[in-house]
């Protein structure tokens, strides 16, 4: 188990939005957080890239404990962290917003080889390599998010919401590559979503958060047979 | 002949300003703070400036001094103050005036503390060159050797800021704090320091422009004196002028500044000095209320 | 229906205290000597000028650096009023409330768009360039400036009663009478108008706000109220000048008014107190440690600033709030 979270509760100043949630994820899987708005999934996710301290509880990630290491640290020690929405910075370029991916890593050379990865992996990024992230259509910029997220050679990948107002078919491309990555380069994942079907059907594991507690942890496959799981969140 | 004399005074004038609209620019968009000591810290630096040229008796080793000087000057008040004054007062009304109070109170600070140690006293720079104007076919020109050097140092300190911002790595670090502070950390830079960084560049800016406005002018300095002054407003305002979110926007800025000015006292009347900013200023902000090149939405994390 | 008895009330309560505040204020007057007097009027003129910051920049959110301009505005024509039109000093203020308002409106026009450092910027550029254009009219007086002359107090209170008394007693009425003015002005629509708007601009024009308009109401009210403590100060000081207004008496106002709580109309009078109390209280600092020249000027300007960095940072919303929001906390503990 990489992944370790112990009796984590998190607070908004007073309101409780994660209440002693304990997680392990395995390494190299892919775990879907599913429920519905406010259950804390976005907390959690900031919680454990370091943006955001927990009142209570412990994280273990590779055998170390991470609580009030900062956000910056926590990326030299392999976590990457998607964030919901406004993950690309509009001003600079697509290059830039790669470049800045792997800046902390100071080797030009390795730099500009995970460039290529990316833009391998995701070969519109290429196309428009030189041209102001904000000229990129919205599924171009989740590319590019996960793109930057990549290029820190991370171990631990935390997204959030990638789908959220994309086309179903971009969407499923990105699930797809998502499934890739996890696979071709050995990545823990967390990735939260809305779209709970699309996140489970690619998942190893699901995580069934609601009012910040978890209600369930199943192998993927479970939670999408599960009946209970089906009504709530899966719409049949 | 005067035509030339006023553009020549105009643009020497106005790069200082730039100077100093460059270093509240790198302060705006590192921290989103208006340094309101800016022109303090540079009275500052230019004091340490005057002990290296009075110990050492060269004006060029006195300029990197007093900009070393103001780059720690600088760091040392992010440090101190600013982070302290971003953790403690981001919401409330007290949000949008509180970096505004503790800037002008540093300012008083540093202002007093100066008069203190060297206050009351005759104190001159001498520049590294004569700032007696050159004499074209019989006629002498304002423009003096003084005036050109200032004009390339000031020139070639922006292209190497921009070769910085641009090109390089620690540049695109401290964009990405600036634009957007969350996804750099994300992304593993170090946001506070680089921060400070920007402090640090700010300061030494500042520095340079401390000097060059001392030796330009009559070479006292005083805490009192018009030039310091002239350089705490016109900075702020040719800033404010381009646009506080962009570099290009202080150096235009600047220059526009500086030259509406001298076009202003020459021809129209000496003792509007005072009020020209204000209708520049007016004038600009009509047309566009971001400034030249400023930035319409308030930029988000 | 039940709201109108209690509105009532707490308005003549209000009332009362203020009448009461201005016999208790009067009586000190005649027990204390000519310096505190003196600098009573001073004081009572600060809290006027640092109302109107704390209604411009506390409640509708606009920061100026340039009231200082606004005062001297009031100042010169309250001035000029005098000497060319030789009306009733009353009506002397009463011009040099309008004008200045007057004054507001067209800044305000200007600054409607504008938003945090540049309407910082724009007033800052007022403050320094305004005052100095008296030099360039005559009939404003030039460097030396004008004399503004209140007159002698009316015989019917005594031989013994001093001019500085008289303009004292003038001040103190004029601070009664505005700070009355202006609690009721941000007890009002126009104040919970403001404060919206300071809160979230977006939100305010969605519920049908005329943001531009509020704006502007804003900067032609606190103009005025400025106005009005300028022609006192020039009343105190006897003359009119542009020395009399440097960028120095925009940053006290607005210090003054940060230490007195952006938002508390009431704690204007700690900041006034503080801003007149702490170059006395320099003076005899510097004089025990018995220091250079050099420090003794200078410290009274330290002291200010450093007291403005600390009050920033410690107390951002000033004294009276700090300590509301302590005892709120508490309660909230206790429960």
């Amino acid at each position: 188990m990489s992944l370790n979270v112990s009796n984590l509760t998190v607070h908004h100043g007073a309101i409780r939005a994660i209440s002693q949630v304990s997680i392990a994820v395995p390494t190299g899987k892919l775990a879907a957080i599913i429920g519905s708005n406010g259950a804390g999934k976005t907390t959690l996710l900031r919680t454990l890239s370091g943006l955001k301290n927990p009142t209570n509880g412990s994280i273990m990630w590779k055998g170390e404990k991470i609580v009030g290491i900062k956000p910056e640290a926590l990326v030299r020690r392999g976590i990457s962290h998607v964030s919901e929405g406004k993950s690309v910075i509009p001003e600079l370029t697509v290059r830039e917003n790669l470049e800045l991916g792997a800046i902390w890593r100071r080797n030009a050379k390795e730099s500009k080889e995970s460039i290529d990865q990316v833009v391998s992996i995701f070969p519109r990024l290429g196309e428009r390599i030189q041209q102001r992230a904000d000229t990129l259509s919205g599924g171009e910029r989740q590319m590019l998010a996960i793109g930057r997220a990549i290029m820190a050679k991370p171990q631990l990948l935390l997204l959030d919401e990638p789908s959220l107002g994309l086309a179903p078919l971009v969407v499923e491309q990105i699930f797809q590559t998502i499934r890739d990555l996890t696979t071709s380069m050995n990545l823990t994942v967390l990735l939260v979503e809305q779209n709970a079907m699309g996140a489970l059907k690619i998942a190893d594991l699901g995580i069934v958060l609601n009012l910040g507690k978890v209600v369930a942890i199943n192998h993927a496959q479970a939670l999408i047979d599960d009946p209970a799981v089906r009504a709530a969140y899966l719409g049949y | 002949m005067d035509l030339l004399n006023t553009f020549l005074i105009g643009i020497t004038a106005g790069t200082i300003y730039a100077l100093m609209a460059i270093s509240m620019v790198l302060v705006w968009r590192s921290t989103r703070v208006v340094n309101f000591a800016q022109a303090g810290m540079a009275l500052l630096s230019t004091y340490f400036g005057y002990e290296a040229v009075s110990r050492l008796g060269s004006f060029w080793i006195a300029l990197p001094v007093a900009m070393i000087g103001g780059a720690l000057v600088a760091a040392l008040v992010e440090i101190i103050l600013i982070r302290l004054l971003v953790k403690h007062s981001s919401s409330g009304p007290i949000a949008g005036v509180a970096p505004i109070i503790a800037t002008l109170g540093l300012l008083g600070v540093i202002r007093s503390i100066s008069a203190m140690i060297w206050g009351g006293q005759d104190l001159r720079i001498v520049g590294p060159i004569s700032n007696d104007g050159f004499t074209i076919n019989g006629t002498t020109l304002v423009f003096s050797p003084l005036k050109l050097l200032i004009l390339v140092t000031v020139l070639v300190l922006m292209l190497i800021l921009s070769i910085v911002f641009q090109k390089t790595n620690i540049g695109l670090a401290l964009r990405a704090s600036a634009y957007a502070p969350e996804i750099a950390r994300l992304s593993g830079i170090k946001v506070d320091w680089v921060r400070t960084l920007g402090w640090a560049l700010a300061g030494a800016a500042g520095a340079v422009a401390g000097m060059f406005q001392t030796v330009n002018g009559n070479g006292t300095l005083s805490p009192d004196s018009i030039e310091f002054s002239l350089l705490l407003v016109s900075g702020f305002i040719a800033a404010v002028i381009g646009g506080l979110d962009s570099l290009i926007g202080a150096v235009i800025g600047g220059l526009v500044l500086g030259l509406m000015i001298a076009f202003v006292l020459m021809y129209v009347s000496s003792g509007l000095f005072f009020i020209a900013p204000f209708v520049i200023l007016l004038t600009v902000l009509f047309i566009r209320p971001q400034g030249i090149f400023g930035a319409k939405a308030a930029r988000r994390a | 229906m039940q709201r109108r008895p209690v509105v009532h009330k707490k308005q003549s309560r209000d009332i009362f205290l203020f009448i009461l505040g201005g016999v208790v204020l009067f009586f000190l007057s005649g027990m204390v000597d000519e310096l505190r007097v003196y600098q009573g009027a001073t004081i009572a003129i600060y809290v006027i000028a640092i109302s109107s910051i704390i209604l411009l920049t506390g409640y509708s959110g606009q920061v100026s650096l340039g009231h200082g301009a606004l005062m001297a505005v009031g100042a010169y024509a309250a001035a000029v009023t005098r000497i060319e039109f030789k009306l009733p000093i009353i009506l002397c203020f009463v011009v040099a409330v309008l004008l200045a308002a007057i004054g507001g409106a067209l800044l305000g026009a200007a600054a409607a768009r504008l938003s945090g450092p540049y309407l910082a910027g724009t007033t800052l550029a007022l403050a320094i360039g305004l005052p100095s254009l008296a030099n360039q009219f005559t009939v404003l007086g030039g460097e030396q400036g004008l004399l503004f002359d209140v007159g002698f107090p009316p015989l019917s209170l005594g031989e013994e009663f001093t001019q500085y008394k008289w303009f004292f007693w003038i001040a103190g009425l004029a601070a009664l009478i505005s700070m009355w003015i202006i609690k009721n002005i941000l007890g009002s629509r126009y104040g919970r108008t403001w404060r919206a708007i300071r809160g979230n601009e977006v939100a305010a024009q969605l519920s049908g706000i005329n943001i531009a308009r509020s704006k502007i109401l804003a900067f032609t009210i606190s103009a005025g109220i400025a106005g009005l403590a300028g022609a006192l100060l020039s009343m105190t000081i006897g003359t009119v000048s542009p020395s009399a207004f440097p960028l120095a008496l925009s940053f006290s106002l607005l210090a003054g008014a940060v230490l007195s709580g952006l938002t508390t109309l009431g704690g204007a009078m700690i900041g006034a107190v503080v801003l007149v109390a702490i170059p006395e209280i320099a003076d005899v600092v510097a004089h025990r440690v018995g220091s250079s020249e050099r420090v003794t000027t200078n410290l009274p300007g330290f002291l200010v600033s450093a007291l403005l960095i600390l009050t920033v940072l410690f107390v951002p919303n000033g004294p009276v709030e700090q300590h509301r929001a302590r005892k709120a906390k508490h309660l909230a503990l206790k429960k």
